[in-house]
């Protein structure tokens, strides 16, 4: 399952985590992010080695602005604290094993 | 009773109201004129009918209507999708739990370089998706149409400032609805990491945080976009049944890529709305 974060705690559990992390920074106004949060889920199942986290971009509007955020769902991958790679839109599971290769 | 509601009214959209209608269901079909059949000034390529386009599509709505459907002429905005469906169209909301999209393909499109490029970093298809992130900010609205002026309208509470872009087109209706326009011509859409500034053809330019587009009418690809069903490219991602990723959404025809034939919808039209009759019976059994 995907770990819920907010900006406070953004830094500890993406910025410094030692795995890959997968961020999906979605809303719950948001009909693709919907649809995305399953996939997500199911992704997780098969990629134990990614962690993967969820931005919500109404409690945490700073995140969103700091990473340029103007459409969602967007994924982001960080690696190292670096963001590697980006996705705007739904994304398959296909699309999201290609996106933290 | 409306269980199922079709958006068009062409090759792919009858042909899914005519196997829903033979199953007994009630089925609404909204439709807003020939597309791509206006300019099929002759259909010699398929089985047993030669008829100019029009007349077909005149034809295949006849057929439909002796059947039972409820057929409307109205322009479809928007669909939300909360369990069942909601479309919103120009006159009225309809509620369904399956919706067929069949609408063909847009013919509006717009070449202006970085179009792309700048997709989801300050160039926008959803204003309800995406009108968020653009509160106090200066943004336009690339479209002259009813469909426009909705997505201008959802905006205008949000944004600091909403411009309609007509490209080209009279912007009359966008200035009786109180918003400002700019009827020049597109050039291009500028910007590094996001959006800054669109150029006119006549090399003058304007401003801007974000640019939505909204060109003719709300395509198929557009309204499942929003929905958040799974695209393929441009095109609505379908299982052999028509089915798309959300539950009770179909999609066929000239929407979901492929050959632009009317073999080709007719016979997704079919599956869809064979797959649509499944579905809310299934639906109704577990109720």
């Amino acid at each position: 399952m995907a770990l819920e974060v907010n900006t406070n705690e953004f830094k500890k559990e993406v910025l410094e985590a030692a795995q890959p992390v997968l961020v999906d920074f979605w809303a719950p106004w948001c009909g693709p992010c919907r649809m995305q949060a399953p996939i997500l889920d199911d992704f997780a199942k098969e990629n134990s080695a990614v962690k993967i986290v969820k931005v919500n971009v109404d409690d945490n509007p700073e995140l969103a602005a700091h990473f340029n955020i103007m459409s969602i769902p967007s994924l982001l991958v960080f690696k190292n604290g670096v963001k590697v790679n980006q996705a705007v839109g739904l994304q398959s599971k296909a699309d999201l094993a290609m996106l933290v290769k | 009773m409306t269980e199922l509601i079709i958006i068009g009214g062409g090759p792919a959209g009858v042909s899914a109201a005519l196997y829903a209608l033979r199953a007994g269901i009630g089925v609404l079909l909204l439709e807003n004129g020939p597309g791509a059949l206006t300019r099929a000034h002759r259909i010699e390529n398929y089985y047993g009918v030669t008829a100019a386009g029009p007349d077909l599509y005149q034809t295949g709505l006849a057929q439909a209507a002796a059947l039972g459907a409820d057929i409307r002429h109205e322009e479809v905005l928007s669909i939300d999708y909360t369990g069942s469906f909601s479309v919103q169209t120009a006159a009225a909301i309809y509620e369904a739990p399956a919706v067929i999209l069949a609408t063909g393909t847009k013919n509006a499109t717009v070449k202006a370089e970085g179009l792309q490029r700048l997709e989801g970093h300050g160039v926008s298809y959803c204003a309800v998706c995406d009108g968020f992130f653009y509160r106090g900010k200066q943004v336009a609205v690339l479209g002259s149409g009813v469909y426009a002026l909705h997505e201008a309208d959802y905006l205008r509470h949000l944004a600091g400032s909403v411009t309609v872009l007509t490209n080209g087109a009279d912007g009359a209706a966008a200035r009786a609805a109180g918003f400002s326009t700019d009827e020049r011509r597109l050039q291009s859409v500028n910007g590094e990491e996001k959006l800054s500034s669109v150029t006119f053809a006549d090399g003058t330019t304007m401003p801007l945080d974000g640019l939505f587009i909204a060109l003719g009418t709300a395509g198929s690809s557009d309204m499942a976009r929003k929905l958040g069903a799974m695209l393929k490219g441009r095109f609505i991602g379908i299982d052999a049944d028509g089915a798309t990723s959300i539950p009770g959404l179909f999609a066929a025809g000239d929407c979901t890529g492929g050959m632009l034939q009317v073999a080709k919808a007719v016979y997704e039209g079919a599956a869809a709305g064979s797959a649509a009759v499944k579905y809310l019976r299934t639906a109704a059994a577990q109720a």
